[in-house]
């Protein structure tokens, strides 16, 4: 091969991969973009609702932490709460307990305990597989939950932890009555978790999870261990949901023992199905809806609104098998391999 | 010189049926072993046994001076024992340079990073885009795997397998359903191997096996019946009757 060819190969490749590294960059930058549009959206339509959109921000949080276990590694699991209540208590105790009222530290011990609860959760799921692994979530749910009610001289049991107390967010910005700060806490918490779950997902640990998912058995061949994969992935979901469950305990400055429900933990399942697994947009989008769906019709219709979201769900399923945002990603793909044929002719 | 792997009275029954009956096997740095024998003989089973995958009854696979009967599969495969599989194993939504940046990467032992993508990195994607040139797959690289033909996907798992660096390679039916045309490219990588890398070749294809192969041994029944040179093969009477029994018996139940 002549040196000519070799530089123009080399010339060739470096510019694909300028080409791949914008494209990643220009969907994160999107991503970015799209939750500030939405969270100033919320703050200007909804000012006196932001305590819903709080809520919102650290449910999006836990089902983020679910699209990584479920979505990205193929691990199922009805427990993913346990990570989330995990956090929201650490992060509840740290105050009303041990006088620890610096949000930013309630909130890193609120990501420490759920990372913690995240590795205990995988030794004892990443044991089974299927059915039984799901049974096991299940069952670590209650165990949680129970363990919770029962050392009610931390938690308060079933009246719920009260007596947190915070200091001003940066010993600047109090956490008001209207839920200002403690919104602006949150997307502000969103967006960085977004930005470093993205670059997760596409470093050669998130591919390698991938692969688990499809062929374990492809994963050992190639020299890694799909278990130890697994349990990494699960301390990451951990700090992930316990940074939810912290904004939760933050924002309320209540914890309550269905923070730590097998409910929970079911309803942010739904909401991921809802929206689209494996794509972190995807479950961003269903969160956002379903939560949105059930603070309105519940409004509405109180009586009918499981009806209504139990019939959403099935439709997604049925005639969306993707979700919501997977169906239109594939839909946009179509239209826009369509528009480059027609292009070419 | 000592053997690279040893593999002593290796054992294996499903059930009341024998796949694997007392095989012994050593290979020397720098061999190329083909192992042939009719189908359903045990030959699979024989790469799903040392690499792992399935737990012997009995016996034991050595790689260097260490004894690997009980390393998890990955561990073996960090210890330089890398197979490849005779039907493809691939993941369907990634590309063929994700597929053999992995390889590269698990081999360094940077798979774990948890940001960062090799796909832009310059280094990890020289190695990469070499190795899938050396068997036609440049062009196809950033292609997903469900887009390509089957035999691309078997050149691209014998590229995955060489991105490990192995120390020994055992590679099951790699030229199966890949199209007559591409097989000179499989010769090709195959030659060009590093001369101290040990190969075992699972091969159906006898022309392929006299090209490659300096020593076939031969399987049948769960049984090696046959080991030497690949010039005394189709001498060797127990070889013949072996692949004869096998038509004679297909005719038998047809
Ligand atoms: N997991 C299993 N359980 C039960 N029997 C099995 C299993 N795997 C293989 N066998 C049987 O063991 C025998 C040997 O199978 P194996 O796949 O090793 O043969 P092979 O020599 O690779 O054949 P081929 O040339 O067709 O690939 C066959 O009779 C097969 O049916
Ligand atoms: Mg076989």
């Amino acid at each position: 091969m002549s040196a000519d060819l070799k530089v123009n190969k080399a010339a060739d490749n470096a510019a694909k991969t300028e080409r791949l590294r914008a494209g990643f960059i220009q969907r994160d930058l999107i991503g970015f973009a799209v939750i500030v549009i939405v969270a100033a959206l919320g703050y200007v339509l909804f000012p006196d609702n932001l305590a819903l959109l709080t809520r919102i921000l650290a449910i999006a949080l836990l089902v983020l932490s679910l699209d990584l276990v479920t979505g990205y590694c193929g691990v199922a699991t009805l427990g993913q709460a346990a990570l989330y209540g995990s956090g929201a208590y650490a992060a509840g105790i740290l105050s009303a307990h041990y006088g620890v009222t610096d949000p930013l530290v309630m909130t890193l011990g609120g990501i420490l305990a759920g990372a913690v609860a995240g590795l205990l959760c995988s030794i004892v799921m990443l044991r089974a597989h299927g059915l039984p692994q799901l049974v096991l979530s299940i069952a670590l749910v209650y165990l949680f939950h129970e363990f919770a009610n029962k050392a009610s001289s931390w938690t308060g049991g079933s009246d719920g932890l009260s007596g947190i107390t915070l200091d001003p967010l940066f010993g600047i910005f109090e956490f008001d009555l209207f839920g200002h700060t403690a919104y602006f806490f949150g997307v502000a918490l969103l967006l960085l978790t977004f930005i470093l779950l993205r670059a997760l997902v596409r470093s050669p640990f998130g591919m390698l999870c991938r692969g688990i998912k499809e062929d374990p058995v492809r994963v050992r061949a190639l020299g890694a261990s799909p278990h130890r994969a697994l349990v990494k992935m699960y301390v990451i979901s951990g700090a992930v949901a316990g940074a939810g469950g912290a904004l939760s305990a933050v924002s309320t400055q209540v914890v309550a023992l269905d923070s730590l429900s097998f409910t929970q933990s079911a309803e942010a399942l739904v909401m991921l199905v809802l929206g689209g697994t494996g794509s972190l947009f995807g479950g961003l989008l269903g969160t956002v809806i379903f939560m949105l769906f059930e603070d309105f019709v519940s409004a509405a219709n109180p009586f009918h609104w499981l009806t209504m979201v139990g019939a959403l769900l099935i439709a997604v399923v049925l005639f969306a098998p993707k979700g919501l945002y997977g169906t239109m990603e594939s839909a946009y793909a179509r239209i826009r391999k369509r528009h480059d044929g027609e292009a070419r002719e | 010189m000592s053997a690279v792997f040893e593999v002593l009275n290796l054992k294996k029954a499903f059930g009341g049926l024998v796949v694997t009956n007392d095989v012994s096997l050593s290979m020397q740095p720098g061999d190329r072993v083909a192992l042939i024998g009719p189908n359903g003989a045990g030959k699979t089973t024989f790469v799903n046994l040392v690499t792992g995958a399935l737990r012997p009854s009995s016996g034991e696979v050595q790689l260097g001076n260490e004894t690997i009967t009980k390393t998890s599969p990955a561990g073996r495969v960090q210890r330089g024992l890398v197979r490849s599989f005779q039907v493809t194993r691939l993941f369907q939504d990634m590309t063929p340079a994700e597929h053999v940046g992995l390889a590269v990467l698990q081999r360094t032992g940077k798979s774990g990073r948890l940001a960062g993508n090799f796909l832009t990195r310059a280094d990890v994607m020289q190695e990469v885009i070499e190795l899938l040139e050396k068997l036609g797959l440049a062009s196809l690289a950033h292609r997903k795997v469900r887009e390509i033909a089957y035999g691309q996907q078997r050149l691209l798992e014998l590229a995955i397998a060489l991105a490990l660096k192995p120390r020994v390679l055992l590679l099951d039916e790699p030229a199966a359903g890949v199209p007559q045309s591409d097989t000179g490219r499989i010769e090709e990588a195959l030659a060009d191997l590093p001369p101290d890398l040990a190969v075992l070749m699972i091969e159906h294809d006898m022309d392929l096996v006299f090209r490659f192969a300096r020593r076939v041994v031969v399987l049948a029944a769960g049984t090696v019946i046959f080991d030497g040179l690949p010039s005394d093969v189709t001498k060797d009477a127990r070889v013949r009757e072996a692949y004869l029994g096998s038509y004679a018996n297909a005719s038998h139940h047809a």
